[in-house]
C-alpha cells in the first residue's frame, strides 16, 4: 500500500465510496415513500440530457452536463405527470415507459453525434470510468498534504465530496420534518410542514447526487446505491436513525469490496483482467441485499397491520 | 394587546351556548372539493360551537374524510373558506390536533411507539431542538393516558390495529391543542380500545376542548356525540343529536337505503 495505491486506487476508491453515501442517503427516503423507482428514472433520463447538452455546447465540462441532465430530469417528471393524467397509467408504469424510452433515445442521440473525441458513450454511461480517475501527481501518501499534488485530484472527487457533504448536512437539519412528512404526510401538514416542498426537495437532492456521480462512476451505481444499501439496512433494524447509519454502512461495504474484488479478483480467480468496478460494486451491494435476507435480524416484517 | 382580546376570545367561546361564527373553533362555509369531475363534497356549511362533541356522519363515499381534510387544508379545496377560532387555518394551527386514518400510513415505518407520540410535539422541537426528559416525560404520559405506556419503545409494526389506533390518539394529546379533529377513530379497533377512546375524548370534552370526529357507526352516535352533521356530498343537516339525528334526515343522508330495522335499534331520540 505505497505510492501506486494512492496514484492509482485512492481517487477511484474514494469517489467509488462517495458516490454510493451520496446516493444511499435519500434512497432511505425514497424506498419508505415507495418512491424507489425515482432514483432510477433520474440516473437514465441523465444520459439525454448530458448528450443534448454535449450538442449544443460542444463539451463535456461540468456545468452544461449537469444543467443538461436537471433539464431532462424536469423533461422526465411532467412527461410521466402528463401520461398519469391523460391516460390514467399507473405511476410506476409511467415512470418506466418514460425513463426506458428517453434512455434509448438518448443511446440514439449519441450513436448519432460525433463523439469520438471526447469520453461520452454509451458503455461510460452504464458503467462510468471509475478506474480512469486516478491521481497522476501524487506520488505517494505525503502527496496528502502536498498543496500542489492536492490541486491536481480528479475534480470528480472533489465534486463528488461536497455533493455528499451538502446532502449529509441537508439530511441532518431536515431530519425531523423530513422523517414526520415521509411516515405521515397529512399529520406533517397540519402541523405546519410544508410537505411538497420536502417531497420536491428528497427528488432535488436524489437527482443531484444522480447527475454528479453519473458522470464519475456511470447509472449501475446509482441505481443499485439507491436502492440495494437503504433495502438492506432495513432489514437490519426498526429504527430510521439507525437503519441511516446501517445504509451509509453497506454503502462503504460494497464501494470497498467492489472495488477491490473488481481490480484483484479476477487476477486470483487466474484471470488476467481486471472487470468494472461500477458493475461489482453493483453486484456486491445486490450480494450483500441477498445475505441479509437470508439472516439480518428484522427480515420477518412483524407489522402486517391487524385488521387490514 | 393581541394577546389579551386572543384571551378574551377563548373564555367568551368556552361558555356561549349559540356562537357566531368568528367565535365557532370551527366554521366552514360553502366548502366544495372535487378529485375528478364530480364534487366530493358540495358547498358544505358548517359551524361547531366551542367544547361540543360532533359526528360527521353519511354513507361510503359521502366526502366526511374529505371535509375534514378539506377543513385541515391537506386536500385543496375548489371554493370555500374555513375559519378556526374566527382565524385562517394557518394563524390558528397550533390550536388544531389531528388524528388521521390509521390506515393512512405505513405501520411497517422503521419506528418506535414514543418516536410517533414525539412528533406531536414537532412545534415546540422546531428542527434542532434537543431532546429532552420533559420532552420524553410528556409523550410517555400521552401514552399513559391511552393506556399505552408499557409499548413506548415497541415498533409500531408490532401493534394491534386498536393499540396502533391509541398511539394516534396520544400523538394528538402530545399537541396540546383545543380543537380535535379524527378521522374514524373507532374503526376497526377492539371493543376495549373503543372504550379506552371515548373514555378520553369524553374527558378532552370536560376539559373544554371541542371535537369533531368523522363516525361510521350510527348505532353510538347517540351514546358518544352530542351533535351531528349529516353529509352526503351536500350537507344534509346539523346541529344537536336529539333534534337532527332523526329517521327523517338519517334516509335522505342514506338516500332511503336503511332498513326499518336497522333504524330501530339506534334508539333514536324522540322526534
Amino acid at each position: 500500500m505505497g505510492a501506486e495505491f494512492v496514484q492509482l486506487s485512492l481517487t477511484p476508491l474514494l469517489i467509488g465510496i462517495l458516490a454510493a453515501i451520496a446516493c444511499a442517503l435519500p434512497g432511505n427516503f425514497l424506498i419508505l415513500r415507495r418512491q424507489a423507482l425515482v432514483g432510477d428514472a433520474i440516473s437514465h433520463v441523465a444520459l439525454p440530457g448530458i448528450v443534448v447538452a454535449f450538442l449544443i455546447t460542444g463539451t463535456v465540462s461540468t456545468w452544461p452536463m449537469l444543467l443538461g441532465a436537471a433539464g431532462a430530469a424536469v423533461v422526465a417528471v411532467v412527461l410521466i405527470e402528463g401520461i398519469k393524467r391523460i391516460a390514467r397509467i399507473e405511476p410506476g408504469a409511467a415512470m418506466g415507459v418514460v425513463f426506458t424510452s428517453l434512455f434509448a433515445a438518448g443511446v440514439l442521440l449519441l450513436e448519432q453525434s460525433d463523439t469520438s473525441g471526447v469520453h461520452l458513450d454509451v458503455e461510460h454511461a452504464l458503467y462510468g470510468n471509475l478506474e480512469s480517475l486516478v491521481w497522476f501527481s501524487a506520488e505517494g501518501w505525503n502527496s496528502l498534504v502536498d498543496p500542489v499534488a492536492l490541486a491536481d485530484l480528479p475534480p470528480e472527487l472533489v465534486r463528488m465530496a461536497s455533493v455528499a457533504f451538502v446532502i449529509s448536512l441537508l439530511l441532518a437539519i431536515f431530519w425531523r420534518p423530513l422523517k414526520l412528512s415521509t411516515f405521515d404526510e397529512g399529520f406533517a401538514n397540519v402541523i405546519g410542514i410544508p410537505t411538497r416542498v420536502f417531497s420536491f426537495g428528497l427528488v432535488i437532492c436524489a437527482a443531484v447526487a444522480a447527475v454528479a456521480a453519473f458522470d464519475a462512476v456511470g447509472s449501475i451505481i446509482v441505481i443499485a446505491m439507491f436502492i440495494c444499501p437503504p433495502a438492506t439496512a432495513r432489514l437490519m433494524t426498526n429504527r430510521l436513525e439507525i437503519q441511516v447509519l446501517w445504509s451509509v454502512l453497506f454503502a462503504v461495504l460494497s464501494a470497498v469490496l467492489g472495488y477491490v474484488l473488481a481490480g484483484y479478483g479476477p487476477m486470483w480467480l487466474g484471470g488476467e483482467n481486471a472487470v468494472s468496478a461500477a458493475g461489482m460494486i453493483a453486484t456486491i451491494s445486490g450480494v450483500i441485499l441477498g445475505i441479509a435476507c437470508l439472516i439480518a435480524p428484522h427480515r420477518k416484517r412483524v407489522g402486517t397491520p391487524k385488521g387490514l | 394587546m393581541n394577546r389579551v382580546a386572543f384571551k378574551v376570545e377563548r373564555d367568551q367561546g368556552a361558555t356561549a351556548a349559540f356562537v357566531a361564527p368568528g367565535e365557532s373553533p370551527l366554521s366552514i362555509n360553502e366548502l366544495t372539493v372535487s378529485y375528478g369531475e364530480k364534487p366530493a363534497v358540495f358547498a358544505v356549511d358548517a359551524t361547531v360551537p366551542p367544547q361540543s362533541m360532533t359526528a360527521i356522519v353519511g354513507p361510503n363515499g359521502a366526502g366526511k374524510s374529505t371535509l375534514l381534510k378539506a377543513a385541515l387544508g391537506i386536500v385543496p379545496r375548489l371554493s370555500g373558506q374555513v375559519r378556526v377560532y374566527g382565524k385562517p387555518l394557518a394563524q390558528v394551527m397550533n390550536r388544531i390536533a389531528y388524528v388521521p386514518q390509521r390506515a393512512s400510513v405505513d405501520w411497517d415505518f422503521p419506528t418506535r411507539v414514543i418516536d410517533v407520540v414525539l412528533m406531536g410535539l414537532y412545534r415546540e422541537l422546531g428542527l434542532l431542538r434537543f431532546l429532552r426528559s420533559p420532552h420524553k416525560e410528556k409523550a410517555l404520559a400521552c401514552l399513559n393516558r391511552v393506556g399505552m405506556a408499557d409499548f413506548a419503545y415497541r415498533q409500531i409494526g408490532q401493534l394491534s390495529g386498536g393499540q396502533q389506533q391509541r398511539v394516534f390518539l396520544a400523538r394528538a394529546l402530545a399537541q396540546s391543542a383545543d380543537l380535535y379533529l379524527l378521522d374514524e377513530p373507532f374503526a376497526g379497533v377492539d371493543a376495549a380500545t373503543e372504550k379506552a377512546i371515548i373514555d378520553v375524548l369524553k374527558a378532552l370534552k370536560a376539559e373544554h376542548k371541542t371535537l369533531v370526529c368523522v363516525h361510521h357507526d350510527l348505532s353510538t352516535v347517540t351514546q358518544y356525540f352530542d351533535r351531528v352533521l349529516l353529509i352526503n356530498t351536500r350537507k344534509i343537516a346539523e346541529g344537536p343529536v336529539a333534534t337532527t339525528f332523526t329517521e327523517e334526515n338519517l334516509q335522505k343522508t342514506y338516500g332511503g337505503r336503511l332498513a326499518t330495522a336497522h333504524i330501530e335499534q339506534l334508539k333514536l331520540p324522540a322526534a
